[in-house]
């Protein structure tokens, strides 16, 4: 049984795509992700409308103040059990808006981050490779 | 021994088994036909029942405030309905002088629950977003259920005023199948076009319009209840074609019915993926003006035989 479910996470995971704030490039290069020429539907993987359809979420951008409650009301409408993924070095160090007020970030002081996709933007391999090392780790 | 066999035709054969599996199987063609469309490779063949496996396995939240009992009873709605029909289908091709006479009309209403248990189950989920897509499924439902029923009564014209679904089907195996004369193609059309709109395919697809309100009706579903969905509507994508060739081309009684299926099921398939969403105000129109003016004309020449 255990089994069967890792099984059917692995093949069909859905992507919820939380842009959260970023300046938009990720945002870009995860479309170009969805697009023929890269086409993750071979894997199963389907970009959904609402987070309760969702079984990862695809981050983009540094946390600041306003974007956190939201990041966190995202996460806890997302049916377990949920991967969340890091795209960007935003993400990951807060990147060039360190030094700012604003930034609460990085996200894994605030929810359980499964991987981090580095690069501004990450090309659209290195998204696919992090989706799939994401999903090893299952 | 009958109580076993009519859980048995319930259950697993014609009924909610053979049903959902073949259905999802279609799910399948219809996105490898998609991603072929789109010069893509598309999913491998066990992806529909990988997610409706991963969906069985996942947490289903209920909204905080809604009434549960709503909630879950309309995909459980459109599930039972869409049982039912494929079991009473399926005898009836098979045996089409023991069925009751005002089955069509059983029928018909069977196929109005979907968008009914979709209607209560997406105003119970207390979403605005999922309100939106209520109304317009409401709207739209009216738009294509007034062309379906002339076309329906434009059959029980041409089978010779009978109600009974057995008695079309003799009619068609006497004097050849009701698609093959003018008003038998008018019908066929209208038809196919009310079914596009009935599994909500692209120009239709306006209550889940995925770019404007998300997924509208399914956005508060997860779990078990959205698998139960997903399962409704391949059920539906087998089942709808299927009354269209028992109602016009001969029934499937005969090996030929595969190949009639096949081909209904991709023209539906391309008839999505080659037309852009219309707006509610305009699919109201084409299928009251545009679709409804016709089947009025098939339904005049019908009266006259042609």
């Amino acid at each position: 049984m255990a089994n069967a479910k890792l099984w059917g996470l692995k093949k069909s995971p859905w992507v919820f795509h939380v842009a959260a704030a970023s300046c938009n490039n990720c945002d870009i290069e995860i479309l170009d992700v969805l697009t023929p020429r890269w086409d993750v539907e071979r894997f199963g993987i389907v970009l959904v409308g609402s987070p309760r359809h969702a079984d990862a979420l695809l981050v983009t951008g540094v946390l600041n103040r306003k974007s956190l409650s939201r990041v966190l009301r995202v996460y806890e409408q997302t049916p377990k059990p949920c991967l969340v993924i890091g795209v960007g070095t935003c993400t990951c160090d807060n990147h060039m808006f360190a030094p700012s007020y604003n930034v609460v970030g990085p996200y894994d002081k605030h929810i359980p981050m499964d991987v981090y996709i580095p690069g501004c933007p990450p090309k659209p391999e290195a998204i696919i490779s992090g989706v799939v090392k994401a999903l090893k780790r299952l | 021994m009958s109580v076993v066999r009519v859980l048995f035709s319930y259950l697993i054969f014609p009924g909610f088994v053979f049903t959902a599996v073949i259905g999802l199987f279609l799910t399948w063609i219809d996105r490898k036909v998609t991603a072929r469309i789109h010069w893509r490779v598309g999913p491998p063949w066990y992806q529909p029942y990988a997610d409706f496996l991963k969906l069985l396995l996942k947490e289903t939240i209920i909204p905080e405030g809604s009434s549960k009992i709503l909630f879950l009873l309309g995909p459980v709605l459109g599930l039972v309905a869409m049982t039912i029909l494929a079991v009473m289908l399926f005898s009836m091709n098979m045996n089409p002088s023991g069925t009751f006479v005002g089955d069509l009309i059983v029928i018909v209403y069977l196929l109005a629950l979907p968008p009914l248990g979709l209607m209560i189950g997406g105003s119970a989920s207390k979403n605005p977003l999922a309100s939106v897509g209520v109304s317009r499924e409401m709207t739209q439902y009216f738009a294509y259920e007034l062309p379906f029923l002339i076309a329906i009564a434009t059959i029980i014209l041409k089978a010779g005023g009978s109600i009974r679904f057995g008695d079309i089907i003799l009619a068609q195996q006497a004097n050849g199948p009701f698609l093959y004369s003018i008003s038998g193609v008018i019908g066929a059309i209208v038809i196919l076009l009310s079914t596009q709109a009935k599994l909500g395919f692209v120009p239709f697809d306006i209550p889940e319009a995925e770019q404007e309100i998300m997924a509208g009706v399914y956005i508060e579903y997860s779990g078990v209840a959205l698998a139960m969905y997903r399962v409704v509507r391949g059920m539906m994508l087998f089942i709808l074609p299927l009354f269209l060739i028992s109602v016009l081309w001969g029934g499937f009684g005969d090996w030929w019915a595969i190949l009639k299926f096949l081909l209904i099921v991709v023209l539906i398939i391309l008839i999505k993926n080659t037309n852009p969403r219309i707006r509610i105000d305009q699919s109201l129109r084409f299928f009251w003006l545009g679709i409804g003016v016709l089947s009025i004309i098939g339904l005049v020449l019908a009266v006259y035989g042609l």
